[in-house]
């Protein structure tokens, strides 16, 4: 099953002719995932990488049945791109695209918020590695060969982080469900808790792992979650240990302006709530197995 | 991006923030031609740095006399003050800001912010301004207001009016609360700024509503469709090497501890140097050199780091994506031959093409202790870190790191 997307899933690619666009098209497709074309605005009609290329996210869907979308516009038009394919039926979207301005995140939540329930979009991103079902599709820009198939979620800010995780679990033989990148920003498509929600329904999916870092309600609130609605065990790790407060450390979002947003509150907080702490950042691999061997 | 204290105020005053008179000065002269176009008996002269807490730290003078002012000026001009905000280094003053003294009745507490977690705009007062709010919120939560913005609407006047009550203001102040507030709304929405403060507000015995002090901060991710408001950075008031590294398209936060390093990915990099600690060593910066990390941008991330003279040892963890390791590695040895490096360097690489890229590290003869695991790399960084500082104690009388 996996969540979000599988070997099914048609994807098309917003800001599809452009040299990163292109790149990256390239990789999922040789990945396996379904690609079936691209939006690039004023070039319809022509081929890309041997797939139709559309003026408009609504094109897509109505003439290759486009459902889910990634996004590689530039950061003063990437609000607009995610609005639209939202807009035009995409049920899935992720945002690669870095340095989004925050009040145009908060116009796109507002945007996506007024549509009801069953036809909201689900966004992922932005500032992300995207999301990836080992073995079945892949919607980003990580290395997809460090990821084996499996039955852990994982759910992340950092995508090099997320590759280190996927890494030291396939050392061990372990493999991946589905693997999602949140993104570092201070707003974002959705939140660790949303995923989390996804991955409890997942019949394939047996533990979750959540990568979480300083600044920020989520990951509390993620724990508060899988305390009371999760039956299965979830595991963190927060980085950022040693990051002074008020200082941002790269990501907009990983910055401590708050009380409950250091690496060290955030620990204390969801192993209160019962989630297994990974001690270290270079024992993720090991506690997951742990977590498994026990179950 | 931060700004200052009078730029902040220039730019509400355009909004209808009602501001005392005022004037920069960058000389105790200057200072004193201020106080006398203001005119009156009093005034506060104020350090202009980019911080809160400024008072506490002796940044804010109250002057009586033009001599007074002159002396407040001298004293400040060039000095380095310390608050909790800018952390132990302090922030050198360069400019003042001469301000007429307010006849306060009344302060209060008044923001606007974006807020994560509920990812609108809210806006924060309390009738107990002057204080921090931090100190507030854990002591009397129940003195804070919190309004939130759809915001699709905007902040509408009801809104405005809810928070002029629960500041406590007299009636006869509402409209001009209403308008205030509303100006300051206004000023974060077309801005792009992301907390905007002004800590205290004061209703002064004149009844009037004044903006004492206002902070503003704005989205680096907007700054390329606010020209204006990039041109008020003032560069003095930022590490200048982190504003190196932004410059370079790399991100760089320096710290404390000695050992240098150099990251793709700020997740990685925050759990990089964790992993340090946790083998009893201290990170001395965060760098992380984003995705396509060329031959000439690993270069110059290891002259970033190198330039901290306190780093004694260097670890360079990457995990290949997009990149790969074969030209990661080929950059780190050019970069090492280039720079004539003398501290050890531990490198470790995962992902894209590993196994070449290990080889070109092995067959460039340098001295490069590398490592296969995140672990293996933090635990040889403390231990060359721990060797290089014991090798020459005698020299620096500092005895390697405790617990290592």
């Amino acid at each position: 099953m996996a969540i979000l997307i599988d070997e099914t899933t048609r994807i098309i690619v917003q800001g599809f002719t452009g040299k990163i666009g292109s790149f990256h098209a390239q990789d999922m497709i040789n990945y396996g995932s379904n690609v079936v074309g691209g939006i690039t605005p004023g070039k319809g009609d022509q081929t890309h990488l041997g797939l139709p290329v559309f003026n408009t996210v609504k094109e897509a869907v109505h003439q290759v049945g486009a459902e889910a979308s990634i996004i590689f516009v530039p950061p003063a038009f990437a609000a607009d791109s995610i609005m639209e394919a939202a807009d035009a039926g995409i049920k899935y979207c992720v945002a690669i695209t870095d340095g989004i301005p925050t009040q145009d995140m908060m116009t796109v939540k507002n945007f996506l918020r007024r549509f009801p329930l069953d036809q909201r979009m689900i966004l992922t991103g932005p500032n992300c590695a995207g999301t990836i079902s080992p073995g079945r599709a892949m919607l980003g820009i990580m290395p997809g060969h460090i990821y084996m198939q499996g039955n852990v979620g994982i759910v992340g800010r950092s995508g090099t982080l997320g590759y280190e995780a996927a890494d030291q679990m396939k050392r061990l033989n372990i493999g991946i469900s589905t693997s999602v990148g949140i993104g570092g920003d201070p707003i974002n498509g959705s939140s660790h808790r949303d995923i989390l929600e996804k991955f409890e329904a997942d019949p394939e999916t047996k533990v979750v792992v959540m990568i979480g870092e300083i600044g920020g309600p989520q990951e509390v609130e993620a724990g508060i979650f899988a305390k009371e609605h999760m039956s299965k065990p979830v595991i963190a790790y927060i980085a950022g240990l040693t990051a002074p407060e008020g200082r941002r450390m790269g990501h907009a979002g990983a910055i401590i302006s708050s009380a409950g947003e250091s690496a060290a509150e955030k620990v204390a907080i969801l192993k209160e709530l019962g989630v297994t702490i990974c001690p270290t950042p270079a024992a993720m691999g090991e506690t997951v197995a742990a977590v498994l061997a026990g179950m | 991006m931060d700004i200052h204290e009078y730029q902040a105020k220039e730019i509400l005053s355009g909004y209808g923030v009602k501001i005392a008179e005022g004037g920069m000065a960058y000389s105790p002269e200057e200072a004193v031609q201020r106080a006398r176009d203001i005119g009156g008996h009093v005034w506060a002269v104020k350090a202009q740095i980019h911080s809160g807490a400024r008072g506490k730290a002796g940044g804010i003078k109250i002057c009586k006399t033009h001599d007074e002012v002159e002396a407040a000026a001298e004293a400040l001009l060039g000095k380095r003050l310390v608050t909790h905000q800018t952390g132990p280094a302090g922030k050198v003053c360069g400019r003042l800001y001469v301000e007429a003294g307010t006849d306060i009745a009344k302060e209060l507490y008044f923001c606007f912010l974006v807020d994560r977690s509920s990812e609108r705009i809210v806006m924060v007062g309390s009738a107990q301004g002057g204080m921090e709010i931090e100190e507030l919120a854990e002591n009397n939560p129940d003195a804070i207001t919190k309004i939130y913005i759809e915001p699709a609407v905007g902040l509408q006047d009801y809104q405005a009016r809810e928070m002029a009550f629960a500041l406590g203001l007299d009636p006869e102040l509402l409209s001009h609360a209403v308008k205030t507030i509303r100006g300051c709304y206004r000023a974060l929405r077309e801005l792009d700024a992301g907390m905007l403060e002004i800590n205290p507000l004061v209703v002064t015995r004149s009844n009037e509503l004044v903006a004492l002090d206002a902070k503003m901060g704005f989205d680096d991710n907007a700054l390329f469709r606010q020209q204006k408001i990039s041109e008020l950075r003032d560069k003095t008031q930022e590490d200048p090497r982190e504003m190196a590294a932004a410059d370079r398209g790399l991100s760089y936060v320096g710290l404390d501890g000695d050992i240098g390093c150099m990251i793709n990915g700020a997740g990685l990099a925050m759990a990089t140097m964790d992993m340090i600690k946790l083998a009893g060593g201290e990170p001395a910066n965060f760098l992380d050199v984003g995705g396509g990390a060329s031959a000439e941008r690993t270069e110059k991330a290891f002259r970033l780091v190198l330039a901290d003279k306190n780093v004694k040892a260097m670890l360079v963890n990457i995990f290949a994506g997009i990149n790969r390791c074969d030209w990661i590695a080929e950059g780190v040895v050019e970069a090492v031959k280039k720079i004539d490096m003398k501290i050890p360097l531990i490198v470790r690489l995962s992902g894209t093409n590993v196994e070449e890229g290990r080889r070109i590290i092995a067959a460039s003869g340098l001295p490069i202790i590398t490592a296969e695991t995140l672990a293996e790399a933090a635990e040889k960084a403390v231990q060359a870190r721990n060797e290089a500082v014991t090798h020459v104690v005698g020299a620096t009388g500092r005895p390697p790191l405790q617990g290592a």
